[in-house]
């Protein structure tokens, strides 16, 4: 029988080499399965958006907006409150799922480049509705070097805050926003679900931080 | 907020002077990928690229830069280390095929055996690998990827733009050829300058 040819099996999901769509879900006689994914088609049919880039009518906040406060868990037993990083600028990203191929790629990229947002003394925080028991894992798996936050229970309640969880798929958007040192949204984008946002716009939103605070100075 | 269809957009215009390019400066259609020694997807992308290429001819040239995502591919900064070093002697190329070629050996012993397989001045070679002569070369490749938008590895910039889609033979040839065909639509390209 086939399935007793099964030696081992990981249950614990390895991202194959991080950078593209593909994960090993187990070792059958020491061949590794993998599961592949298409990272820019991945759920494009669910994705339907309104002009506003929203699916659920009202739109992420927009710039100028206070950014509201929230308390998440980050590990089973420690909560990362937003206000305690009043002083620097926060980035949050939020983002479909622990585990998905665009987003290994997406938090991979910025776990890359994490001395550029420190040139801006800039926090990244990821947000996304899985538990944090599964960021743990993720996070040690992809050695990310940021907080991973559980958006759990209430399911997505914070992103629902923000104006990004999307209904259909019971997921956050993959949606970022650079908070200022005063807890000012003064950049949001969207997404469209499959394409990986990149860092660029995140650079520049900071760097233009930067200008408005040199004219305050100047 | 940004347009959302519209792809991010080369930040650091070709430069015949500095990028490695395969093909003419007169060609329609140029690509550029940002890769990653290391990652299989690269890899898949090189042999991709590779039968994509000579069917192209003269109308399309290509130009690789350096993304290694050093946390995930502990390899991958010295492997592009390593091309520069070649390049440093005239064979860029042929050290980018055979580390694509290898993906699974890409120790620093490996590296300095294939220099040798390809002909290189080992000693230079191996002096210049191990002080970095090149490091500042690939970290300047790599900033001007995060501010192009670059947003994994591979990514592919086709006369400027980004390609959002999959990088299988069928629909690169496809973007490619759309390239080519609204090229004569005169949108001009940051990295398309006027010939001499």
């Amino acid at each position: 029988m086939w399935v007793k040819n099964i030696v081992r099996f990981n249950v614990n999901a390895r991202y194959y080499a991080n950078c593209r769509a593909e994960l090993v879900v187990g070792t059958i006689r020491g061949i590794e399965v993998r599961m592949k994914n298409n990272p820019t088609h991945n759920r494009i049919k669910s994705s339907a958006k309104n002009a506003n880039g929203d699916k659920n009518g009202s739109g992420p906040l927009q710039p100028g907006t206070v950014a509201p406060n929230f308390e998440l868990n980050s590990t089973p037993d420690q909560k990362v409150d937003l206000i305690h990083f009043r002083g620097r600028p926060v980035i949050l990203a939020f983002y479909p799922a622990d585990w998905s191929p665009v987003c290994g790629d997406q938090l991979a990229l910025y776990n890359e480049i994490l001395p550029d947002f420190n040139k801006y003394a800039a926090q990244l925080i990821g947000i996304s509705v899985d538990g944090t028991w599964c960021h743990t894992a993720y996070a040690q798996n992809r050695q990310l070097h940021f907080p991973l936050l559980a958006d759990f229970e209430p399911k997505g309640a914070v992103a629902r805050m923000y104006g990004v969880y999307d209904d259909s798929v019971g997921e956050c958007e993959r949606a970022l926003f650079v908070i200022d040192k005063d807890g000012i949204i003064r950049w949001s984008y969207v997404s469209p679900a499959g394409v990986n946002p990149g860092a660029d716009g995140i650079l520049r939103a900071l760097e233009s931080l930067d200008k408005k605070k040199e004219l305050a100075h100047a | 907020m940004p347009n959302e269809s519209e792809s991010p957009t080369l930040s650091m215009p070709v430069s015949d002077r500095r990028d490695h390019i395969q093909g003419p400066a007169t060609a329609a259609v140029t690509l550029v990928e940002y890769g990653d020694y290391q990652c299989p997807y690269c890899g898949e992308a090189y042999g991709v690229l590779k039968k994509l290429m000579p069917k192209l001819g003269d109308s399309a040239r290509l130009v690789f830069r350096n993304f290694p995502l050093t946390q995930i591919h502990p390899h991958a900064e010295h492997a592009a280390e390593a091309a520069e070093a070649a390049n440093a002697q005239g064979k860029f190329w042929k050290m980018h095929d055979i580390l694509y070629e290898r993906q699974t050996a890409l120790e620093d012993e490996d590296l300095v055996s294939y220099a040798g397989e390809i002909g290189l001045d080992v000693a230079r070679f191996q002096a210049e690998l191990f002080e970095r002569k090149f490091i500042d070369r690939i970290r300047e490749d790599f900033q001007s990827g995060v501010r192009s938008g670059v947003n994994g590895t591979p990514t592919f910039f086709i006369n400027g733009r980004r390609h959002d889609g999959p990088f299988d033979l069928q629909t690169l040839s496809e973007a490619v050829m759309m390239a080519m065909n609204s090229g004569q639509e005169a949108r001009p390209h940051k990295h398309h300058r006027p010939q001499a």
